[in-house]
């Protein structure tokens, strides 16, 4: 209880402040309406007017809930207005991308920790592209791959292991270096070789790094699938859904599909980190 | 086996005959004849690549065993990135890759020299106005916040998990609303740059600001110190490690902010709109400059930050070689 009641006030304070902020943001709409129409509004009802518009400046939060709803359970799975089917192909390229990102990024960091001329060429090359705006490329990515003819679920996944990779590779070379000088050395008397070494103590003590940038990596590859499925005109797709929320002016439809992001970024998040936690605690390593 | 060849030799020869194996594997496994993998084989500027390849690799790996002082060490880093590029060019030179597919570095750097104009003025529009304006706002904010909470562990406990939560969320989304909101120009990539700067540093500035020692802590209660000298003289310092973390961070994210909020409308300037419209024209030549000044701005900004943290917190052990 200590824990939870300090996170409910805070958020309670929050939608406080979000409905005030509704009330004023879209105030000067239903003034305006009401000016026309020759016609005065009393406090009340100006409140009710600027909680229940149709394409209101900042939606309420309790329209959002309500579109996320309807959108996650008032439509069959398959149906284009369901969140549910946007929400499962924007996952399934941050899935493949998330999977090849992670997998090449755990055998280059392999490769680092046991080659030099790797470690010196790669690394701090590795560590500087994290520093630039690498999703910036997404739009000619999707373009480019176009015109080759590869399309639909490829490009964005390609776009998600890019992201995905860097963390994994920098998180993963601390993780694979992490048993000291010590434990080394006695492998070393035990006469291991190179590749004992890797399964019998790095492998397993990388394990809690491993973890630790698969959730920054799972992450970064959902926004790289949202940003990759905008530049594509919107086709289908969560961040398809914030496009043509944006070009038609349906605000309400922009935040309910970033409620919908951002319940799938925990949902991703808490995965890896519930298989952290059971892993972990197998390996004796729990905190 | 290990006595017959050198170390620098080996791991790029096996590397060799991977690729090779490569090439003649994949067409006999789609079912092509032989004689066209013998053509495959047969041409020379299969071997150019290869050799410039691997004669690189091995350079690199003989420079390496040898590198020890930091500067053998960055002369290794240099080479690999140049042979990058080398090989960039000699592929998209020797097999004639159209420019809407991949532009050579030579294309793209001549697109750069004649460009300067365009790129300086795309440049002030999402660097310094969009990302750098955000990025000030945005920092300010997080760390006046913390600190003003920092008194109340209550709305810290709060705060600290929805943070951390907000923090892992794809907030780039933010950038339709925010353009909505605050027009096309750069005020609205401002604001989305704020938004994406203020959790990650709020957080780290949060996780700072309890940094220090209870032994620290009571030294400064014995002096008799206010809490705002305390904060000060002990609490701020001992927090910048973390403070700089968050803000080496959210320079990343700004850059990032400022760029992807331009996708959704902007004035007929910005590193953001000129990549969205030359990517619509297949100017991928210009996209490439783009991205070359968007990964030279992000670099130089990151460097200079982490130089910053450099004279600030000189005193702690990760800044100490």
């Amino acid at each position: 209880m200590t824990r939870i009641l300090p996170i409910l006030t805070v958020i309670a304070i929050i939608v406080a402040l979000w409905y005030a902020a509704t009330v004023w943001m879209n105030a000067p709409w239903v003034r305006d309406q009401a000016a026309r129409a020759g016609q005065e509004v009393t406090t009340s009802q100006l409140v009710r007017e600027t909680l229940n518009q149709e394409r209101p400046v900042l939606p309420a939060p309790h329209q959002v809930i309500t579109e996320l709803w309807k959108g996650v359970a008032g439509q069959a799975v398959t149906s284009k207005r369901s969140l549910v089917y946007h929400a499962w192909i924007t996952v399934s390229a941050t899935l493949l991308g998330f999977a090849i990102g992670a997998g090449l990024g755990i055998l280059l960091a392999i490769g680092i920790v046991h080659n030099r001329a790797m470690d010196l060429s790669v690394m701090p090359w590795a560590i500087a592209s994290q520093t630039i705006p690498i999703l910036a490329i997404a739009p000619m990515i999707i373009v480019v791959l176009n015109s080759v003819g590869v399309q639909g679920l490829i490009p964005k996944a390609i776009i998600s292991a890019y992201l995905s990779f860097f963390p994994v590779v920098v998180g993963m070379a601390k993780g694979f270096r992490s048993p000291d000088r010590m434990q080394l050395d006695l492998l070393k008397t035990y006469n291991a070789s190179p590749g004992q070494t890797f399964w019998k103590l790095r492998w397993p003590s990388s394990a809690p790094y491993l973890f630790a940038s698969l959730k920054v990596a799972v992450a970064a590859s959902l926004v790289g699938a949202i940003v990759g499925e905008m530049p594509t005109g919107a086709v289908a797709g969560l961040g398809a859904r914030l496009l043509s929320g944006s070009y038609y002016g349906q605000t309400i439809q922009i935040w309910s599909a970033l409620f919908m992001a951002a319940l799938v970024a925990a949902a991703l998040v808490a995965i890896v980190g519930g298989i952290e936690r059971v892993t972990l605690k197998r390996m004796g390593m729990a905190r | 086996m290990s006595g017959a060849l050198p170390g620098w030799m080996r791991m790029p020869l096996i590397g060799f005959v991977l690729v090779l194996g490569f090439f003649v594997l994949v067409p006999l496994l789609e079912g092509l004849p032989l004689a066209e993998v013998g053509r495959v084989l047969a041409d020379p500027r299969l071997w150019t690549v290869l050799l410039v390849w691997v004669l690189a690799w091995m350079g690199n790996a003989w420079l390496s065993e040898r590198a020890t002082t930091r500067l053998a060490k960055g002369i290794v880093a240099a080479c690999f990135g140049l042979t990058l590029l080398l090989l960039w060019e000699l592929v998209t030179r020797l097999y004639a890759v159209p420019e809407v597919i991949l532009p050579s570095p030579s294309a793209i750097s001549a697109k750069i020299v004649s460009n300067l104009d365009t790129l300086w003025i795309d440049f002030v529009q999402t660097f310094v106005k969009g990302a750098l304006t955000g990025y000030l706002i945005g920092c300010a904010a997080a760390i006046l916040t913390a600190i003003l909470i920092d008194r109340s562990s209550f709305l810290q406990r709060g705060l600290l998990p929805i943070g951390n939560f907000v923090a892992a969320l794809p907030i780039v989304g933010i950038a339709p609303i925010l353009v909505m909101w605050f027009g096309f120009d750069w005020q609205s990539k401002a604001a989305v740059v704020v938004v994406m700067v203020f959790f990650p540093v709020l957080v780290n500035t949060v996780a700072g600001l309890a940094a220090s020692e209870q032994m620290q802590r009571d030294l400064m209660a014995t002096w008799n110190a206010s809490y705002w000298q305390t904060l000060f003289k002990l609490r701020l310092p001992a927090a910048m490690p973390f403070i700089f973390n968050g803000l080496k961070i959210a320079t990343t994210l700004a850059l990032i902010g400022a760029i992807v909020a331009e996708f959704f409308g902007s004035p007929i300037k910005g590193m953001g709109f000129r990549i969205s419209t030359e990517v619509g024209r297949l100017g991928l030549d210009m996209v490439w400059a783009e991205i070359a000044v968007a990964a030279l701005a992000g670099s130089a900004f990151y460097g200079l930050v982490a130089l910053i943290e450099r004279r600030v917190t000189f005193w702690h052990p990760s800044q100490r070689h």
